[in-house]
């Protein structure tokens, strides 16, 4: 009978980061901004039908990056969630913090039982509902691990480089078009780019909206925000 | 608090973009008429049906096509036997932003069946990432009427109207159902409820095709006020309360609930026009 070979935890746990790892990175990042009246979604996605961003539940968004079919069953699993828990108690009671704990479970289960983890990076974002009630900003990653995030926070394979450029340029209190050239900026930062409007995928959570705070930008209504700076 | 885990299926069992299937594998304790004892028919509880008991039941609504669009409206009544159950009920909700549906018959079942609709129209726009077509979303309509019939079996009947505007043909359109789940789409206008025979007269008689909207509406109140008049479970408008009926329009801009104040206005010079009932 021949023996299988001794493997370490430590060591399956890290070769499972590593592919994961690598598979997010080679994908394009994504970044979200806290700003005056929301929180905007910024990510650069060539396909104008395939999101990275899409809208949960009333005051919700959910954004992912690195393998499509895995953040996209994530996505709607997420929607399922929310209509489920809102329409068996009441739409207030949605919130993104249940709904980051189910991701976080869900992806660390996979993570540890399953014989390839996602390759995914997701954000769960909620809007305040009124001036002076918190945004909510959860990244969480392809091993659960959750990080509650305030003002701004990157996914992706370049996420460092990101970071260090709204580190640097970020404030408290811009207005919508402002967080958006922003963020634009930032992706294209590391190797010194410019993204066209038809290669941005851009949406806001606006708390001065109705119900619904998801609103998803057009090509036209980017290109205007870009050229308006 | 103990965060339910996410809601996954195997391949096999995947409700789709539809929220009444996935209700109907995650929650089924949810759905409407989950808990009613599903007799046989000619059993005990069929032979002493549900209308026995007194449960409040919504009366009269109508609606109609104008040249841009639909108005739905309905009054505010809901009736337990001869018993007023409330005065301010709201019989017109949105279904989405293109559409919208008004409920008469038992209010409980017919009340859940308009959150249900709500959020599967809403469940399916956000998963497919666009809505359903109109014809779409009324044979959905139809569909979770005719899982309501063991409930309407009972007595507890639900015959709502809807109505939307169809952006693919760029025209207002209305269905009827019936309690089984049939669905007629209805070309001028159509009414129901227990005032609803006496609505559709009035309104028989001074609708032509191409009424602007502000004609539409005033016609639609004229038939609730007239109904009224005649049917006792139907509420006319309350001068003491200020309580006038729920007055919505669908067109190419979508739903628009009338303000309160231009319902009354348009009702209380109605009333004073002469063509009211004296």
């Amino acid at each position: 009978m021949s023996m299988p070979f001794y493997v370490s935890p430590e060591q399956v746990m890290k070769d499972r980061a590593d592919y994961a790892r690598k598979g997010i990175a080679r994908g394009r990042s994504l970044v979200a901004l806290e700003y005056a009246d929301g929180i905007a979604l910024v990510a650069e996605n060539p396909s104008g039908t395939l999101h990275k961003i899409s809208e949960i539940y009333d005051r919700i968004g959910f954004a992912g990056v690195g393998k499509y079919n895995e953040f996209e069953m994530l996505k709607i699993a997420g929607i399922r969630h929310a209509d489920v828990r809102g329409y068996s108690y009441s739409r207030e009671d949605v919130t993104a913090r249940a709904l980051a704990n189910g991701y976080a479970q869900t992806l660390g289960q996979v993570f540890t039982h399953e014989m390839k983890p996602y390759e995914v990076e997701i954000l769960v974002a909620q809007v305040g509902e009124h001036d002076g009630e918190p945004n909510e900003m959860f990244h969480i990653l392809y091993d659960g691990t959750v990080m509650d995030e305030h003002g701004f926070t990157v996914l992706g394979g370049q996420a460092e480089a990101i970071s260090d450029q709204l580190k640097a340029n970020y404030s408290d209190g811009l207005d919508a078009g402002a967080a958006i050239r922003l963020g634009v900026k930032s992706l294209g930062s590391p190797d010194n780019r410019e993204i066209a409007a038809d290669q941005l995928e851009v949406a806001v959570l606006d708390r001065n909206r109705p119900r619904r705070k998801f609103r998803r930008l057009a090509d036209d209504e980017v290109t205007g925000v870009l050229s308006s700076g | 608090m103990i965060d339910q885990p996410l809601p996954m299926f195997a391949p096999g069992s995947d409700p789709g973009p539809s929220f009444f299937e996935l209700l109907r594998r995650a929650a089924p304790e949810a759905l409407p008429g989950a808990n009613l004892p599903l007799n046989a028919p000619g059993s005990a509880a069929v032979a002493s049906p549900a209308s026995a008991v007194a449960i409040p039941h919504g009366t009269t609504i109508v609606c109609m096509k104008f040249a841009g669009g639909v108005v739905m409206a309905g009054d505010r009544r809901a009736t337990e036997g001869y018993t007023i159950a409330s005065r301010r009920m709201e019989k017109v909700s949105p279904c989405d932003h293109w559409s919208a549906m008004a409920i008469s018959g038992a209010a409980g079942p017919g009340m859940e069946i308009v959150r249900l609709l709500q959020t599967e129209l809403e469940h399916y726009e956000k998963v497919e990432g666009e809505p359903l077509s109109l014809e779409g979303k009324a044979n959905k309509l139809a569909q979770m009427i005719r899982s309501n019939l063991p409930a309407a079996m009972q007595g507890m009947v639900v015959v709502p109207l809807f109505c939307g505007f169809d952006l693919r043909r760029g025209e207002g359109r209305l269905f009827k159902y019936d309690v089984t789940g049939g669905k007629y789409e209805e070309a001028e206008f159509a009414t129901t409820g227990s005032g609803g025979v006496h609505a559709r007269n009035w309104i028989k008689a001074g609708y032509r095709s191409g009424l602007s909207k502000e004609e539409a509406v005033d016609l639609g109140l004229l038939a609730l006020f007239q109904a009224a008049d005649e049917d006792s479970a139907t509420g006319g408008p309350d001068l003491v309360r200020h309580l006038f009926p729920t007055v919505a329009v669908v067109d190419r801009d979508g739903y628009v609930k009338l303000d309160d104040e231009d319902v009354e206005r348009r009702s209380t010079e109605l009333l004073s026009s002469g063509r009211s009932p004296q």
